[in-house]
């Protein structure tokens, strides 16, 4: 994994396997009487959200705390950007103040590889969310949810419901289940789906009631109203007469099926709250598992110094390896 | 020897090349058997005795005491597993990850923690592993078993119960497994 985590298309499905494993690591420590290691002891992580978000930013909070780094939060309401300040000068204040990551959501798409420029190369970034673009470790949290329940994503078949176009955690879902073997079939109303489709590596329908039986995961994705300028579906009850998951569809799921959902729900749209609650449903699990991903997101990128020995620079730079002998740090 | 010190050593990644045996199978079994003996000597028998084995090299090593001292108890006291990767003082310094989940089977609140691991070196994982300990409640007592101590310590640790004292220069490594005790060096694949 190189220094930044901006999308799931820059790690291979070694990268994805290795941070999964890891994830078993912090999913125990969450699980302890005291559920927190000193691992990033005296680091400094900075929330940069220039969108609304709950339980993105709880979690990240959340997985930061039980690491033991320090965090700030940077929320655009109370901050200098209503008096006009750029997000460059945002951003380089905030570095100056001493930071080792900053995890940036933000409504435009490419914004968190502009601050990773900007940035000094010590400082590493977190993508939390670009406009439609991207969700990595909300990609990351679905694995590793689909393979706690089902072993490996190698070979299911998911689907992914609803407002594929402006979903940021489709397009990171795509590439992360695909590169983990699984096949992907988008099942959205045509104007739900992206203009272009090419090189996407999926199916698509629009027909949910005919791929239903055959899934092994159906994904939900939330109908965004905030993002619903334009009258894309008649109206949110056609929708959910059409593509929302209720007792009747639920009864036609295969028995060992998961329900997913990035959250947050609108139930009675694209699920309905019986069905929300079964326990075939793992959104509860999804919400647990996000904190040990991005625990996991953390330790790699600010403690676990893979990348000063085991990244191409070191490869080609070996004396530097003498600045790293242990002076005998090892049993 | 345990896979994390040969990854995260220079030459990263290099093969242990034995110079010379210390131990034999026979020597490994019979430190293992007394070791077993003196735990319960000193513990009047295993009541509240738990056994934790550090990743990687100590795993082994803590379900073999786990056999003897079945064999001489008659029951075999609880063992867990402990990695002490997100403890340690050189996170940040050098490539630091976890190899195992940690697994703790039983409440250690109360309970002596008998600490297994296969070489006492600086102390520094020991150091990481009392922390570590913290966080599965207040034990009784913590105790610590190692098949050879090598010396060079950095820190006021010492063992328990000890395998064989083994002087050694600080850039040699040693090896333990149930076939017996190495002394050798690291070396680069290339240069072998």
């Amino acid at each position: 994994m190189s220094r930044h985590l901006l999308s799931i298309a820059d790690l291979t499905p070694a990268d994805i396997e290795q941070l999964l494993r890891l994830t078993d690591t912090f999913a125990e420590v969450s699980r302890r009487a005291i559920p927190k290691v000193p691992a990033l002891r005296g680091k400094n992580v900075v929330w940069l959200f220039y969108e609304d978000s709950t339980r993105t930013r709880l979690s990240f909070e959340q997985a930061a705390k039980r690491l033991s780094a320090d965090t700030m939060t940077f929320s655009v309401g109370s901050s200098s950007v209503k008096k006009g300040e750029s997000l460059r000068d945002t951003v380089l204040t905030i570095e100056a103040m001493g930071v080792d990551a900053v995890v940036v959501r933000h409504g435009s798409a490419g914004v968190p590889w502009q601050i990773a420029r900007w940035l000094d190369d010590r400082v590493s970034v977190v993508n939390a969310g670009d406009g439609w673009h991207e969700h990595p470790t909300q990609a990351l949290l679905d694995c590793y949810t689909i393979r706690a329940h089902r072993g490996s994503l190698e070979g299911l078949r998911i689907g992914i419901v609803g407002d594929i176009k402006h979903s940021r955690v489709a397009r990171s879902d795509v590439l992360a289940y695909t590169a983990l073997g699984a096949e992907v079939t988008l099942v959205a109303p045509p104007t739900l789906l992206p203009p272009s489709l090419d090189g996407w590596p999926v199916r698509v329908g629009h027909d949910l009631d005919a791929v239903l039986g055959d899934l092994d995961v159906v994904y939900l994705l939330r109908m965004q109203r905030e993002r619903m300028t334009e009258h894309l579906v008649p109206s949110l009850r056609e929708y959910a007469d059409r593509y929302g998951l209720d007792v009747r569809r639920a009864a036609r799921l295969r028995d060992d099926a998961l329900v997913m959902h990035p959250g947050p729900v609108n139930r009675g749209v694209e699920i309905s709250a019986e069905v929300a609650d079964l326990p075939r449903s793992v959104i509860i699990d999804q919400v647990r598992n996000g904190v040990s991903v991005r625990m996991a997101v953390l330790y790699l990128l600010l403690g676990s110094g893979v990348d000063k020995v085991l990244g191409p620079e070191i490869a080609a730079h070996p004396e530097r390896l003498l600045d790293l002998e242990p002076e005998g740090a090892l049993q | 020897m345990a896979e994390r010190e040969r990854r995260s050593t220079p030459p990263y990644g290099g093969v242990f090349v034995a110079r010379s045996q210390v131990m034999d199978a026979d020597d490994v079994r019979r430190a293992i058997w007394r070791m077993a003996h003196e735990i319960v000597e000193r513990n009047h028998g295993l009541d509240g005795v738990v056994l934790i084995g550090l990743q990687t090299g100590g795993v082994a090593m803590a379900e073999a005491f786990a056999e003897a001292l079945g064999e001489i108890d008659g029951t075999e006291p609880p063992v867990g597993t402990l990695d002490v990767a997100l403890y340690r003082d050189d996170i940040g310094i050098r490539p630091v990850l976890p190899e195992a989940v940690t697994d703790i089977p039983v409440d250690l609140d109360g309970a002596i923690v008998v600490l297994v691991d296969d070489v006492l070196f600086t102390g520094r994982t020991i150091r990481a592993a009392l922390d570590a300990l913290n966080s599965y409640g207040r034990v009784r007592a913590v105790q610590l078993a190692v098949m050879v101590d090598r010396g060079h310590r950095e820190l006021p640790i010492r063992p328990d119960y000890v395998g064989k004292n083994l002087p050694t220069r600080r850039d040699e490594m040693v090896n333990v497994s149930p076939s017996g005790v190495d002394l050798g060096e690291l070396v680069k694949e290339a240069h072998r």
